[in-house]
């Protein structure tokens, strides 16, 4: 062996490429400290939230629906919604994590400039939180899947593949609101990205009424909503009605928003943390 | 410093960032066990030449090599090896001070019992033991940069960045952080800092290099500079400031070596200050205070590029 070669791979460097997902793990264990400080609210918001959604719209608005629409969804109030509203948390999710805490880690505890003073690369850090997002969405999800689970509200035993569904479709938002967040240095621009991106997919893409009921220019739109896509899927997962042939065009279309989103994270993150 | 091991080596080093032009083409190698330093004003580019150095910067164009690495292709390699002090503590205020260092060592993939280790010994290093198990946010502003230091050091590097190490503290939390710096470099850690602060530059660095407007004005040891580019001593004068002008006239005609006029004040530089101010009186002009000092790095400073540090 040379002396270069020695000197170039030191027992704490990766190797080139290979053991990158290591590093990324460094990342994704900072955030995990960081949740310790905060778990216990966070999962007694994820277990509240939806009980008062499902309560309310399900049972609450469910009964009057039930009587006056006449069977036209074909099932319960409750158990159309149900599988709708796991998706738009999964949204929810989505916009909760990648937006502020990303923003944080570069203005205000800039733990991303302590991490990349380390041997991570900026690409790690950016895997390390993805993988922390990757574990709320599936943390939230399940918790809400479990709900639905107890209300009664599903069909099928398929209604279990939901679960990773859901955290598919929270990353076909994640990693582009991760790749944007992080190139900000104001947080103004968030609350508008919700109240007018985030809200609107909420509620017209399918998840408290069949996107059929929108007038029909409008119909297009929901069809390019990721939402609507993952509330589709899900909600033919949960009452055993999926075709392969629909769930292969909706998950490749959530899959294909996620690869983009994370090929744009890649390049912004390296442009603001190795400026 | 001859036949010292070169650890970092810079050939023509540029940063641009769009038009402006951070560092313009420096050259500098600082040797391992040395403490070197950039001085000069807010803008000189220091910030950016020590970016480069820590790896999170890539250089524009030049050469430039890090314990025998290219921080381009070998960044984590490198990093592996340095510890950094930056010029914003990037602590997380809400975790405590044991839990800021066990997050920062493992970026660096050390073993937990390791870090639970280290940090016992750093924090003892830098006085912070009794405060392990606090929160960081109610510390002191002198306390968090121990506490950074004290993390700098968790990977036990063979070069210690650090990005003006004492700005913003009040004078004692200085003299505390700067005896702990002396104490590193007693033990032969090699340490490269930028500083806008003369004393501190004086204090600490054996040799250091004055930046200005992205490039090199002057390199060299603290005493070294200040026989070069300054006199031994600085007669500093005020006047009533209705008479600051036309006494500062007069003062041309006396034998220094140099002379400058600032807003309130007059710098004479001289070899003897006692025989200039006496012959300032002998010019029948009479200061409201007078003062003989030795020269200083501030002194080289405004010789070389006509401005203060702090402006």
């Amino acid at each position: 062996m040379t002396a270069q070669a020695t000197r170039t791979a030191p027992a704490a460097a990766p190797g080139r490429g290979g053991a990158r997902w290591s590093f990324a793990v460094r990342e994704f264990r900072f955030w995990l400290t960081d949740y310790r400080r905060t778990w216990r609210g966070s999962v007694i918001s994820s277990v509240l939230g939806p009980l008062l959604y499902l309560g309310a719209l399900g049972a609450g608005l469910g009964s009057l629906v039930n009587r006056h629409a006449g069977g036209t969804l074909g099932v319960s109030y409750l158990t159309f919604i149900a599988p709708g509203m796991l998706a738009a948390t999964a949204m929810q999710t989505a916009f909760g994590e990648a937006l502020y805490p990303v923003l944080g880690s570069v203005k205000w505890v800039q733990n991303y400039f302590a991490a990349v003073a380390s041997p991570l690369r900026p690409a790690d850090v950016f895997r390390g939180h993805l993988l922390f997002v990757v574990l709320r969405l599936t943390m939230n999800c399940g918790v809400f899947l479990a709900l639905i689970a107890a209300f009664g509200a599903t069909r099928s035993p398929l209604a279990i593949a939901s679960l990773p569904v859901a955290v598919l479709t929270g990353l076909a938002f994640a990693p582009a609101l991760m790749a944007w967040a992080v190139t900000r240095t104001r947080d103004t621009s968030f609350s508008v990205l919700m109240r007018f991106v985030m809200v609107p997919l909420f509620l017209f893409s399918g998840t408290f009424f069949p996107v059929t009921r929108l007038p029909g220019w409008l119909q297009p739109v929901a069809y390019v909503s990721p939402l609507w896509h993952g509330v589709e899927l899900c909600r033919t997962l949960s009452l055993g009605t999926t075709d392969l042939g629909g769930a292969a065009v909706h998950a490749a279309y959530l899959l294909a928003l996620a690869a983009a989103g994370y090929a744009a994270a890649l390049r912004t993150y390296a442009r603001r943390l190795h400026e | 410093m001859g036949g010292a091991e070169i650890l970092v080596r810079a050939r023509g080093l540029t940063k641009r960032f769009g038009d402006f032009h951070a560092v313009v083409g420096i050259d500098f190698s600082i040797s391992r066990g040395e403490a070197f330093g950039f001085l000069g004003p807010n803008g000189a580019g220091k910030s950016s030449t020590m970016r480069m150095i820590g790896c999170v910067s890539p250089p524009t164009s030049g050469e430039l090599t890090i314990l025998g690495l290219n921080p381009v292709t070998d960044g984590p390699a490198i990093r592996a090896r340095l510890g950094v002090v930056p010029q914003e503590n990037t602590l997380d205020l809400e975790l405590t001070v044991r839990e800021n260092l066990l997050v920062y060592g493992r970026y660096f993939g050390l073993p937990r019992a390791v870090i639970r280790e280290r940090s016992a010994m750093l924090l003892d290093f830098v006085q912070l033991s009794d405060r392990a198990g606090d929160q960081v946010e109610p510390l002191s502003g002198g306390m968090k940069r121990r506490l950074v230091i004290a993390r700098s050091l968790i990977n036990e590097p063979d070069i210690l960045l650090l990005d003006e190490p004492t700005t913003g503290l009040d004078p004692q939390a200085r003299h505390i952080v700067w005896d702990r710096l002396f104490r590193l470099k007693q033990r032969g850690v090699t340490l490269i800092l930028t500083t806008h602060y003369m004393d501190e530059a004086e204090q600490l660095c054996d040799r250091l290099v004055v930046m200005d407007g992205g490039r090199i004005a002057a390199e060299g040891s603290p005493r070294a500079l200040i026989q070069r580019y300054s006199t031994p001593e600085v007669l500093e004068l005020r006047f009533d400031p209705g008479d600051h002008e036309q006494a500062a006239e007069k003062l041309r005609g006396l034998p220094a070596e140099r002379l400058e006029v600032l807003a309130d004040r007059v710098l004479i530089y001289i070899t003897n200050g006692d025989e200039a101010l006496a012959a300032v009186r002998g010019l029948g002009l009479e200061p409201l205070t007078s003062l003989v000092r030795r020269s200083t790095l501030e002194d080289v400073f405004l010789q070389l590029t006509g401005r203060h540090l702090d402006d």
